[in-house]
């Protein structure tokens, strides 16, 4: 029986395997279009993630990816179906939205559910939004496809920071979905370059599976991480000590080196959001106000204070002037309840900020 | 093994094999597999360690050797090439710090060539006096391999690994509070030390065939088997390499498709699981006794993908240079009994603790008349599990799992005996034949799971804790 059996050779093995690795990459390509990230363990096997999937460590149980769609995909609002008595509310932004060293509970969204309120007859039920990069044309990514979930009211929490125009598409999220944002500078009408060089191309060779096969390779840890996720209710790390918001400021005035905010700021992206969304609380988000050596020339380490000063003069009077539901919280909170930035709130902090927030909820909901 | 070196192996081997012959191919597997003992051994925060460590290694192969051969050996011509190509290129490599622009064959720079000639002289020296004395006083044998024994001790126990670190970084006169135990991580020794110990053995009962150093030394610090196994035999491995070999096609596809297999266990399974399976942190994070489980399982698999897939790599490249290194592993857990499973995972571990402990201890105890021999099985598995459990590391939860498989191996042998005894229908056609089967196999790979939280977890708190959380008594 041995004998009979076909002998193999070396060479056409090798060339075989050569030539199906070749076909693979290319068939790679063409299928790239194919959104293979809504496919997802979470929201079936594991359940969805209170925050969308952002880390860089193994302990934090969680990984950076640009794949909105499994980013999405990963969070508890793409498993939930919509109730009619259900009031849903999106909470967009930064960090401070995400909830950097807060347990989900703890988060703003986790709060407003805490606080277990009606508006308008209905239950409100907060879905934690936030990405932790600050740039508005972030922000408005992830709205434009959160708009799919139907909600009943957005709540859009922003600061300077998000605005300078330099800025929009220098976070990586956003310099990597180049097609998206492309499209979303066409649909809005921004006026950001679309060809600006922050945007990353992918070439054709960019596009193979031999260059593609960590951002594969994320996907599928994204679906393991998931049963962490599900067995420790973890997604992040959260150590005992570390350094706390800068108090004592350099005698520095420069803001993003401009001379001044006008024509700086990025309100184009702004009016986008606003316009997109059919009901929009805007909210100007609490930030420590240091008492520290120099703080008569900054507020924190982000702001001097000439240009917060302007900044929020501006905001306020684009918002009256288009009859935005806009809440200036920007000293809302006292300095000892910001943790390691001087936009990441406690705990209490966020209690704070919540109970403010419900208010408004039930006060603007329709 | 990363993967580079994995690389780096494969090719050299597929080299090898289809150039060399006789006995050039002996001569260039001891080349490469000195240059993979310094390659492979990590950076160690003591300062030159990851060039005297590997020295150390080569320095006990050339001793044993002169040990384990015909008094003046040495003057032979192979063994005097062999002896030139391992003190050459260890030389080599030292001296490579002075034209190298970084270092290649070592994670960080050489020692200066003074500090190594004075170690060259010093161990030379040391050698030849431990070899001549081993031929005049059979009593030198024993007397090495306790030596070997006491160096695997201190590197096996934390203490006093960090005793050791803390005495080297006083000579040095470096801070002693950076210190830790893992920084004599001796890449191999673990493995070395066994191969070393079983020619001593077969020496001291005259069943070792005369090899020559070239053939002893590749033996040893054979590259595709340093780093995790497996542990063959001396005279089987020498008499591969004293066949001639060309390597063929077939045999090509046939070490591919190992080394494939390997790559994919390794470092597409076993590292995934990785990312579940159970450690120190996730013992106490996971919330509930389902995910417990899982997490638990998940490190069942994760270990034995792991082992398994470096042992196919292994047994690939090997097979490319026309060694045939022994089976590891072969489907342990599918195995319906305890007994079975341990003839079956850790293969090579398990035949060498069955020859030079098991054996020679179930014989000197059989002595003892008056035992009773469900005691002498008992004190004889139990010493042998414990070993096994200590060879990994001596610490607490090491001697737990020791235990554990110990009386696990116990109890099985009085539960099969009792069987046999009471029920001899059960055995072989018994209807019930495939559900005690399928029963065993989920008892033993259980069994076999539950032990691992001891091997996973540095504390017995946190294995009690794991318990605890695995059958909700939390």
């Amino acid at each position: 029986m041995q004998q009979n059996k076909p002998r193999i050779r070396l060479f056409a093995v090798l060339l075989k395997a050569t030539l199906l690795f070749v076909l693979f990459n290319f068939a790679f390509i063409s299928i790239r279009e194919i959104p293979f990230g809504k496919l997802s363990l979470y929201n079936s096997i594991f359940p969805g993630r209170e925050r969308f999937p952002f880390g860089e460590t193994r302990e934090s149980y969680n990984l950076s990816l640009f794949d909105l769609d499994a980013m999405f995909a990963s969070h508890v609002l793409a498993g939930r179906q919509k109730t009619p008595d259900q009031y849903r509310v999106l909470l967009i932004g930064d960090s401070s939205v995400w909830g950097t060293l807060l347990a989900p509970e703890e988060t703003l969204a986790g709060q407003l559910n805490e606080n277990s309120f009606h508006a308008c007859g209905r239950m409100v039920r907060a879905y934690n939004l936030g990405y932790p990069t600050i740039s508005l044309t972030k922000d408005l990514m992830i709205l434009d496809q959160a708009k799919q979930y139907q909600p009943e009211m957005v709540i859009w929490l922003t600061t300077l920071e998000a605005f300078p125009k330099d800025k929009q598409l220098n976070s990586p999220i956003v310099a990597n979905n180049a097609e998206r944002v492309r499209g979303l500078i066409t649909k809005y009408k921004l006026l950001a370059d679309p060809n600006d060089q922050a945007l990353v191309d992918a070439s054709k060779w960019d596009q193979t599976f031999v260059r593609q096969r960590r951002a594969v390779a994320d996907r599928l840890r994204l679906q393991i991480y998931g049963a962490l996720w599900a067995a420790t209710g973890l997604d992040q790390v959260y150590p005992e000590n570390y350094e706390r918001a800068q108090i004592d400021l350099d005698a520095d005035e420069d803001f993003h080196e401009l001379p001044s905010l006008r024509d700086a700021l990025a309100f184009d992206v702004l009016d986008a959001g606003l316009s997109s969304a059919p009901l929009m609380l805007l909210v100007n988000e609490p930030m420590l106000i240091s008492d520290g050596l120099n703080s008569d020339i900054r507020y924190n380490f982000f702001y001097p204070r000439w240009a917060y000063d302007a900044y929020r003069q501006m905001l306020a009077r684009h918002a009256a002037a288009r009859n935005w539901h806009y809440l200036d919280l920007w000293d809302l909170i006292p300095a000892d309840q910001f943790t390691n930035s001087a936009i990441h709130l406690t705990p209490a902090g966020e209690t704070l900020l919540a109970n403010k927030i419900t208010v408004a909820i039930q006060t603007n909901c329709k | 093994m990363g993967l580079i070196q994995i690389g780096a192996s494969i090719l050299t081997s597929l080299l090898i094999g289809a150039l060399a012959r006789g006995i050039w191919r002996t001569y260039l597997l001891l080349v490469f597999s000195i240059l993979a003992v310094y390659w492979f051994q990590p950076l160690l925060p003591l300062l030159s360690f990851d060039f005297w460590l590997p020295a150390l290694s080569l320095a006990l192969v050339i001793l044993i050797w002169l040990i384990t051969s015909q008094r003046g050996a040495w003057r032979t011509r192979p063994n005097i090439i062999g002896l030139l190509i391992i003190i050459g290129l260890i030389t080599f490599i030292d001296l490579s710090r002075y034209f190298l622009p970084d270092p290649v064959l070592t994670a960080a720079a050489p020692p200066q060539f003074f500090q190594y000639f004075v170690f060259i002289v010093i161990i030379g020296i040391m050698i030849f006096a431990i070899a001549w004395i081993s031929h005049y006083y059979s009593w030198a044998i024993s007397g090495t391999i306790i030596l070997l024994i006491f160096m695997l001790i201190v590197l096996k126990t934390p203490t006093l690994s960090l005793q050791t670190s803390i005495f080297f970084r006083i000579l040095a006169n470096r801070s002693v509070e950076n210190a830790s135990f893992t920084d004599l991580r001796w890449l191999g020794f673990s493995y070395i030390v066994f191969r070393l110990i079983h020619v001593l053995r077969d020496k001291q009962m005259a069943r070792l065939p005369e090899l020559s150093l070239p053939e002893f030394a590749t033996y040893v610090v054979f590259f595709p088997s340093l780093a995790a196994g497996p542990i063959d035999r001396a005279e089987r491995f020498a008499q591969d390499l004293q066949k001639d070999f060309a390597l063929s096609q077939d045999e090509t596809l046939l070490a591919g498709q190992r080394i494939f297999l390997g790559l994919f266990k390794k470092f597409v399974i076993a590292d995934a699981l990785a990312l579940l399976a159970l450690n120190d942190t996730l013992a106490t994070q996971v919330r509930t006794t389902g995910w417990m489980w899982i997490i638990v399982y998940a490190y069942a698999f994760q270990i034995y993908f792991d082992f398994s897939g470096y042992t196919d790599i292994a047994i690939g490249i090997a097979r490319l240079v026309g060694i045939k290194l022994p089976e590891n592993f072969a489907a342990p857990y599918t195995k319906p009994n305890l007994t079975q499973f341990w003839n079956n995972w850790h293969m090579t571990l398990t035949q060498w603790f069955r020859s030079y402990f098991f054996n020679p201890f179930n014989r000197w105890i059989r002595g003892f008349k008056n035992i009773p021999a469900w005691i002498m099985i008992l004190i004889g598995q139990v010493a042998t599990m414990l070993l096994i459990g200590l060879w990994h590391g001596i610490t607490l939860n090491f001697v737990l799992w020791g235990l554990w498989h110990g009386l696990g191996l116990f109890l099985q042998n009085r539960w099969s005996d009792f069987v046999r005894r009471r029920f001899p229908d059960l055995s072989q056609n018994s209807p019930l034949q495939p559900a005690l089967q399928i029963g065993g196999i989920l008892l033993t790979f259980h069994f076999v799971a539950l032990g691992w939280v001891f091997f996973a977890l540095s504390e017995p708190s946190l294995a009690w804790l794991v318990f605890r959380k695995l059958f909700n008594m939390l």
